[in-house]
């Protein structure tokens, strides 16, 4: 099983070439890009078996041993993070394959999401620290295409202010990057644990650490940087704001996770202090920008920066119960939130609009939707047996330990004001009668519509299913929290040879 | 454009581009040079062409859509990492063949070279199709 690692990246590629070549053919490249993702989650399923007892899956891309070469290694964060990655890729072509218009399907729309995959794997497989930022750029240019995909007026502004903040945040990690190979030589992530730990140059280390912290927290979408987030994800099709959301977010901040407890873990008074305070700002920041907002996709998109920010808690708490929270988040959100994006886009193509103040009555006309709607949006909340709940209750706990009072109130604060937009939506939505009534644009007969509802269906079972499986999938974060708090048994499983 | 100077010199410079553009990719097996410059050199000489005549022109000499060379370079890319698999190598290790030639003599191909050629059509596509986007723009 030495290929395992690799096929993450590989399995997209190839079905981008597929789709490329065949790219006449939209129905075709439907079905590839449906097999694609199917074939990527048994992948990750494969992973997960063969990483389940804590071994690292790790190789040594073109038999060029560690540190000298790149190297692939998965442990259990990575897994999760695939295995997320999979699911939603399922969701969102099979939405896609009914949602999406004509000609963006034309323009290419299946391999740009493909390419756009092999990025986010492969930042979730790699080792190595410039490869890493090479993952990153293939995802952005994946993502600067699909952003701008169809040129509408909103979504080349939108684009402008992506691209320019994500190039900063690019040049920053080079940066980053550059100084710290002048430091220690090396780029393997293992090799750098070992040679910052040896700990010479303290305050440097913590001068990078701080670039990676802002590089990493852009494309995270954390206070302060975080406008372009709300400016930008709103503009293209519901399918990409989905994929993005989903996607994108998650990977500055699983770049986040690795790097702060594999590398930069010497300094966590000052730097784990820095990124709760992050962590914080971000949360209310995020929240209180949704109170303010109208329109279902912007409220859903501001309120990506307030999660990020309970992610990032878990990491800036650093203990092992904290940063399982923060894994469970990361399962219970890369799930919730697309979902509430698809609901949303599903509204829209019912009604033909996003604003509140329009909408009104679904809850008559679609009862199954609205049901789609409240689960989802009661699990952000955190409302008791969904999957929010047990996420927040770990980071709560977590925080209450470590008598961090003052995290644990505005985490608290900011679930309540969740929960108050989320009952705006509801309200404006699907309880109160609309204002004047819009007539369903939706011409899909209902077999067609259960298909469009399918992956809904999907990700609201899962929720649930979280929370009703909170222990075991608990326990599996708390594995995986294990390993990163433990570095040595990833450096062993790099450094030591292997396969 | 419609400049007979142009023209005439495209004329003579297109063959010794397209050489040399291989040139480069070869020679990038062991110094400077390289897919990623051959596939340029390659692709300003039909960049040029299409400067000096225009769109339809090029891509009636070049037949292939770019996009298909596009693809074609990522797949020999990711086909050159298959062959050390079947020897129980890691991916993308080199693997060599010997290939006999005329007289008995032989010579050496590696998957290093595919993977290259791969890097090659991958710029070569991607520069054509954006200078034909934008040339047919107008």
């Amino acid at each position: 099983m030495t290929l395992l690692p690799a096929l993450p990246i590989m399995i997209p590629l190839a079905g981008a070439v597929l789709c490329m070549l065949l790219r006449k053919s939209v129905v075709l490249q439907k079905a590839i890009a449906l097999a694609t993702s199917g074939i990527l989650l048994l992948t990750a399923v494969c992973l997960m078996v063969h990483t389940r007892t804590g071994t690292i899956a790790v190789m040594h891309v073109g038999h060029w041993q560690a540190p000298f070469g790149i190297t692939l290694a998965v442990d259990m964060l990575s897994c999760v993070m695939l295995l997320l990655t999979g699911l939603l890729a399922v969701g969102i072509s099979f939405y896609a394959c009914f949602d999406l218009d004509q000609p963006r399907m034309q323009f290419g729309f299946f391999p740009l999401m493909l390419i756009l995959l092999m990025g986010v794997n492969g930042a979730f497989v790699t080792g190595d620290l410039f490869n890493l930022y090479v993952w990153f750029e293939v995802l952005l240019t994946a993502s600067f295409i699909l952003l701008a995909l169809g040129g509408e007026r909103p979504q080349l502004e939108g684009s402008v202010k992506y691209v320019a903040l994500n190039l900063l945040s690019s040049a920053l990690f080079l940066a980053g990057i550059g100084i710290l190979y002048g430091m220690a030589g090396t780029l393997n992530l293992a090799e750098l644990a070992v040679v910052v730990q040896q700990g010479e140059r303290g305050g440097l280390v913590t001068m990078v650490a701080v670039m990676f912290l802002m590089a990493f927290g852009i494309k995270a979408g954390m206070f302060p940087l975080y406008f372009w987030l709300p400016a930008s994800y709103p503009t293209p099709p519901i399918v990409v704001t989905a994929l993005f959301s989903g996607l994108l977010t998650k990977v500055g901040v699983y770049s986040l996770i690795r790097v702060f407890t594999l590398v930069f873990s010497t300094d966590p008074e000052f730097l784990h202090g820095l990124i709760l305070v992050g962590a914080g700002l971000t949360m209310l920041s995020g929240v209180l920008a949704a109170a303010a907002q109208f329109e279902m996709r912007k409220i859903l998109a501001v309120h990506i920066v307030s999660q990020i920010g309970y992610i990032v808690m878990g990491l800036g708490l650093f203990t092992q119960l904290a940063l399982t929270g923060t894994i469970f988040y990361l399962i219970h959100i890369m799930i919730v939130k697309t979902n509430l994006f698809l609901v949303a886009g599903a509204v829209n193509r019912i009604k033909g609009t996003y604003e509140l103040k329009k909408l009104g009555g679904l809850y008559k006309e679609k009862p199954g939707l609205s049901i789609l709607f409240i689960i989802s949006a009661m699990s952000l909340a955190g409302v008791p047996p969904l999957s929010g709940f047990f996420a927040k209750l770990a980071l709560i706990i977590a925080g209450l330990r470590q008598e961090a009072w003052l995290i644990v109130g505005v985490a608290l604060g900011v679930s309540l004001l969740t929960l108050y937009s989320m009952t705006k939506i509801w309200s404006y939505v699907f309880w109160e009668p609309a204002p004047e009534p819009l007539p369903d644009l939706n011409p899909m007969p209902s077999g067609k519509w259960i298909m469009f509802l399918l992956p809904m269906i999907g990700f609201t079972i899962l929720t649930i299913g979280i929370g009703v499986f909170a222990g075991p999938i608990f326990d599996y974060a708390d594995a995986a929290a294990g390993q990163l708090m433990n570095p040595q048994g990833y450096i062993d499983a790099v450094l030591g040879g292997g396969g | 454009m419609t400049s007979i100077i142009l023209r005439t010199a495209t004329r003579y410079m297109f063959p010794p581009l397209l050489v040399f553009s291989i040139y480069i990719l070869l020679r990038g097996h062991h110094y400077p040079g390289g897919g990623f410059v051959g596939g340029l050199f390659a692709g300003s000489a039909f960049a040029l062409y299409t400067l000096a005549f225009d769109v339809a022109d090029a891509r009636r000499l070049i037949r292939i859509d770019p996009r298909d060379i596009t693809a074609a370079g990522l797949a020999a890319a990711l086909l050159s990492g298959i062959p050390p698999l079947f020897t129980d190598h890691a991916f993308l290790t080199g693997t060599w063949w010997e290939v006999p030639l005329f007289s008995g003599a032989t010579m050496d191909i590696g998957t290093p070279l595919i993977f290259d050629i791969g890097v090659y059509l991958v710029v070569f596509g991607v520069l054509l199709t954006l200078v034909f986007v934008l040339g047919e723009e107008e």
